[in-house]
């Protein structure tokens, strides 16, 4: 039986544990620096089933090309986002997202 | 078991060790290492699927440029990259809540998954050149020139907007004058001219201790 690896519905789940994963750590962590890596989880997650779903319809190169365009959105993202943990840190000397109150006063 | 199983097997383990460490370490450092970790066993996976090129541009712009920025960051921010001590009950409560919502969530579509009465797809053999740089350039380069167009400009937009909100307002980095004698004499600059305030002369200093009296 070796089907370890052969079949889309493996790679689904595993992309579902992965993104699972990354948005339970977005929800949990109040760390804004690990709040941005889950989002990179969870972007990666989607890749991989991209990736796998274009794996299984062979007829052109849209799912890898889609997962192309989701890396590089990916990257700006990433620095855009770590741009504005830093102005956040000048403005509150921390990373703690509950930090972030000035709209409630 | 032949090799394809063992590297499936190894990349997802190392795929799903690294998300766990991400998530769930204390220091952001090690958070970072779990992300690397991750990244690396999903461009394993990549190479499975017949997607080389994305496999070498995962290691490339994951691994070489998002890692290594978010460890630039972690360490300009030093000890106060790490979690603080101390957060408000109520909203530990919510967070925790919202994340065991969703893992329960995601657990019951697995179930469901599970249960129904789905055919496995097993994956067909594979076209030659499916993935490979020439399949994915004629690609990029043909129908798909206009988005590959907009990504570039994104980029730069995003280059140049970091670079704009992590510099801050030029008025705001300028020293602020502190009110209180000692701070200027110890945080500001060494000279007492330099920093546009003339000594007091000897008859300003008698009267100065004169009223002060």
């Amino acid at each position: 039986m070796s089907s370890l690896g052969y079949f889309v519905e493996q790679y689904v789940m595993l992309a579902g544990a992965l993104f699972t994963l990354g948005c339970v750590g977005f929800l949990v962590r109040r760390n804004v620096l690990v709040q941005l890596m889950s989002i990179e989880l969870m972007l990666n997650a989607v890749n991989l089933m991209l990736v796998a779903f274009n794996r299984q319809h062979m007829a052109d190169l849209n799912g890898q090309v889609f997962a192309f365009f989701i890396i590089a959105v990916a990257a700006a993202e990433v620095a855009v986002g770590l741009a504005i943990v830093l102005a956040f840190y000048r403005l509150k000397s921390s990373v703690q997202s509950d930090e972030a109150d000035q709209l409630r006063h | 078991m032949t090799v394809g199983n063992v590297f499936f097997l190894v990349a997802s383990a190392v795929a799903l060790f690294g998300a766990c460490m991400t998530v769930a370490s204390r220091s952001p450092i090690r958070s970072a290492v779990g992300l690397l970790i991750t990244i690396v066993g999903i461009a394993a996976l990549f190479l499975m699927l017949n997607a080389q090129f994305l496999a070498a541009i995962q290691l490339i712009v994951y691994a070489g440029a998002v890692v290594v920025l978010f460890v630039f960051v972690i360490m300009l921010l030093g000890p106060d990259a790490g979690d603080g001590e101390g957060s408000i009950a109520r909203a530990r409560l919510a967070r925790y809540g919202a994340g065991a919502f969703f893992l329960l969530l995601s657990l019951g579509a697995a179930h469901l998954v599970s249960r129904s009465e789905l055919t496995p797809h097993r994956f067909r053999v594979a076209a030659v050149g499916h993935g490979s740089v020439e399949g994915i350039g004629t690609f990029l380069f043909g129908r798909a020139v206009i988005p590959f167009e907009l990504a570039t400009a994104l980029l730069i937009v995003a280059v140049v907007g970091a670079i704009a909100v992590a510099r801050g307002k030029p008025h705001a980095r300028r020293q602020v004058k502190s009110a209180s004698p000692t701070a200027r004499m110890f945080n500001g600059p060494l000279m007492a001219r330099d920093a546009q305030r003339p000594l007091p002369t000897k008859a300003e200093r008698a009267a100065k201790a004169a009223g002060g009296m």
